[in-house]
């Protein structure tokens, strides 16, 4: 497991990319990846392109994220999920606290 | 025990050699370097030395009278148990095996004679060094191991505590069939049942994000919430609303619990599902037909009240029906290829149950098929639910607490809900608890839910609503008929559902009297009365249940307003304690 940032060109995305398994391991990792960025950023992108698998307290995370962005204001975007981690996110109607593609 | 030492401190330390002049040798150098000394002329010396001296380090001769260095050195380390005491051979022997044999009795190195002064002390602090850090080790395991011993000695505590709140409720009943590790509440797994006044039950299974306490914690109000409404006559809706509130306030973000809500009425073969993030369920229909009960709403606690969504898939269901349920230890059972199990699997281990199995064992065997494992995995909670007549549950005890026998004899009281509380209120629970403080009564409290609320459910949804109930005879219909009804609801206007209740107690017994009258237009009664046995399917079973629990049922008026008499005698053991 993973967890790579980068920012979009105008800055004010902010990209976090997971590599394989997305759990409770990676819960300090990703808070950094949020947390210590600068007031520019506006958008989040959570990149699971190379994302095997997500459990429970991988969702609880993501509110996490979702929170920090702003709560129903935030716009926090999830792409390119594979097959698995969709289904995950489907079974907890995620879509409808995320835009999910 | 001994105290702690560095290398500049003190040392005690044992001397053993039947040289006179070597002992003396070795004596004044190792005292030299700062060290406390004692010495022993042979083995049983040195072994009675260790016991009243309680050196730190011992070095002792090879060969000497009486016993030797070897037996000597077994009997000091038998002595210093756990701690480590190094032992270091003193010898000008050169021989391998001899050298070895010293080992085999638990030497921890050799000093060759002559001595020379740099090599003791560096020794010497070596096996200090080694030695405290065999003590800090030691220390840190009994730490640790104390820690965990508290741990779980606390986790049996919570488990008490937790079970007098989170008991199972009526799991026990016999329709119903799961599998659930004893310590599943600390995995974070939910599994409650509870017998409704009305007859049937609801059944609310879960899984909290996160395990242990901190899922242990979380699920302590959900399960005061759930039995105590459901014992107190509330809907699936009115439940999960609490249920989602009081966790999105208390719990962290990260925090929430996919969970299902099943709420089943054998006597209509109503069964309402709401699935909020676990894996889909299943509805057998009389072993054939499979159908999904998906997730259609976020899990319990991770959107505030107004975006909550209470909206429940309805399903006519009868005899021989089976539902079920799982936590997702199911479709993530993992095989030695790490494949999961998967949700394909589980609705044809579903569909293909034996019939000489119950759905549930079929499940299992084919997630322990699947997975190779001899048991099932703990952290997995499997569900299942027969519908059954509804005499066979008919006897699970409620929980709602009994308080004193003498309770209000002869009252009357009215109540009247207008307009769009129509909408958000239910008021049955309300009408149930003011009957349940008459102590006759409250054995009744099935029965008399019932009554209530087939009164209720005529005056709102075919009275004010105008909902005809021939709908209900298809099962579009059925879908169609709860849609029509949530919209004429919304703009429910100026009606009103107006409820008497007379009750008196008798020497016998007691007599309740409920007026229901609604502002509807009312219907033609008299067709309706000519009929006592009701017809195939849903239609007019309210009416015909009504009759059978109450000694009279009465239509006034343009038929809009209905009285019902429902009679109750003292049980033996009832009028003794009331006599008494």
């Amino acid at each position: 497991m993973a967890i790579h940032t980068r920012r979009s060109e105008d800055g004010r995305t902010l990209i976090i990319s997971i590599d394989g398994r997305f759990d409770f391991s990676s819960h300090q990792s990703f808070r950094d990846a949020y947390e210590h960025d600068d007031q520019d950023v506006s958008d989040y992108v959570i990149d699971m392109s190379e994302t095997t698998y997500l459990d429970s307290s991988a969702l609880g995370m993501l509110l996490l994220l979702r929170d920090y962005a702003g709560g129903d204001a935030g716009r926090v975007r999830i792409e390119n999920c594979n097959s698995d981690v969709r289904r995950i996110l489907s079974i907890s109607n995620f879509e409808q606290l995320f835009s999910i593609k | 025990m001994d105290e702690v030492q560095t290398d500049a401190q003190a040392l005690r330390i044992l001397i053993a050699d039947d040289s006179e002049s070597d002992r003396l040798i070795l004596s004044t150098m190792v005292r030299r370097q700062g060290h406390d000394v004692m010495t022993a002329a042979d083995g049983i010396e040195a072994v009675e030395g260790f016991r009243r001296f309680q050196p730190q380090i011992v070095l002792l001769d090879v060969m000497m009278p009486r016993m030797d260095g070897m037996d000597a050195a077994r009997h000091i380390k038998a002595l210093a148990g756990e701690s480590l005491v190094p032992v270091i051979f003193l010898t000008s022997l050169s021989d391998a095996d001899a050298l070895a044999r010293c080992l085999e009795a638990g030497g921890d190195d050799f000093l060759s004679k002559p001595y020379n002064r740099i090599i003791i002390e560096a020794k010497i602090n070596a096996f200090n060094r080694m030695r405290v850090m065999h003590r800090t080790l030691s220390q840190q395991r009994d730490v640790i191991r104390a820690h965990n011993q508290r741990l779980v000695n606390e986790q049996n505590i919570a488990k008490r505590v937790f079970d007098n709140v989170a008991h199972t409720g009526c799991l026990d009943a016999p329709n119903i069939r799961y599998h659930a590790s004893p310590m599943s509440v600390f995995n974070g797994d939910i599994l409650y049942a509870c017998p409704r006044p009305s007859g049937g039950m609801n059944i609310l299974i879960g899984d909290f994000t996160g395990h242990g306490l901190p899922a242990a914690i979380g699920a302590m109000p959900v399960a005061e919430i759930f039995y105590g409404m459901t014992s107190k006559g509330f809907l699936s809706g009115d439940i999960l609303r609490e249920i989602n509130q009081k966790l999105w306030r208390i719990m962290p973000k990260d925090m929430f619990c996919c969970a299902a809500f099943i709420e089943l009425d054998f006597h209509l073969g109503n069964l309402s599902i709401w699935n909020g993030g676990l894996p889909c369920g299943f509805l057998l229909r009389r072993g054939e037909t499979v159908e999904r009960l998906t997730s259609a709403h976020l899990p319990l606690g991770v959107v505030a009240a107004e975006r909550f969504s209470v909206d429940v898939a309805r399903y006519k269901v009868e005899e021989g029906d089976t539902v079920l349920f799982a936590t997702d230890g199911v479709p993530e059972a993992m095989n030695a290829e790490g494949e999961m199990f998967g949700e394909t699997r589980l609705e044809a281990a579903v569909a293909g149950t034996p019939d000489d199995q119950s759905v549930l064992d079929a499940v299992l065997r084919a997630v322990a098929r699947f997975t190779g494992a001899e048991e099932y995995s703990d952290d997995l909670t499997l569900l299942t639910v027969d519908v059954v007549p509804p005499a066979d549950v008919e006897e699970l005890p409620l929980r709602v607490t009994q308080s004193a026998l003498s309770g209000p004899a002869t009252w009357s009281c009215e109540y009247e809900v207008t307009g769009e509380t129509l909408a958000q209120f239910n008021p049955l629970p309300l009408l149930l608890h003011i009957c349940m403080e008459v102590p006759g009564l409250r054995r009744r409290g099935g029965e008399v839910y019932t009554v209530l609320a087939e009164l209720y459910t005529n005056a709102l949804e075919h009275g004010v609503l105008g909902l005809p109930s021939v709908w209900k005879n298809s099962p579009e219909g059925f879908g169609q008929y709860y849609a029509e009804r949530e919209r004429r609801l919304r703009t429910v206007g100026n009606h009103a559902v107006l409820f008497r209740l007379e009750h008196k107690t008798g020497r016998k017994g007691g007599e309740l009297r409920v007026v229901c009258r609604d502002s509807g237009v009312g219907f033609n009664y008299t067709e309706q009365t000519q009929r006592t046995v009701p017809e195939a399917g849903y239609a007019g079973r309210g009416l015909a249940l009504l009759r059978q629990l109450c000694d009279s049922l009465t239509h006034h008026g343009t038929g809009n307003e209905v009285e019902a008499v429902y009679r109750w005698t003292f049980d033996p053991d009832e009028s003794e304690q009331h006599t008494g």
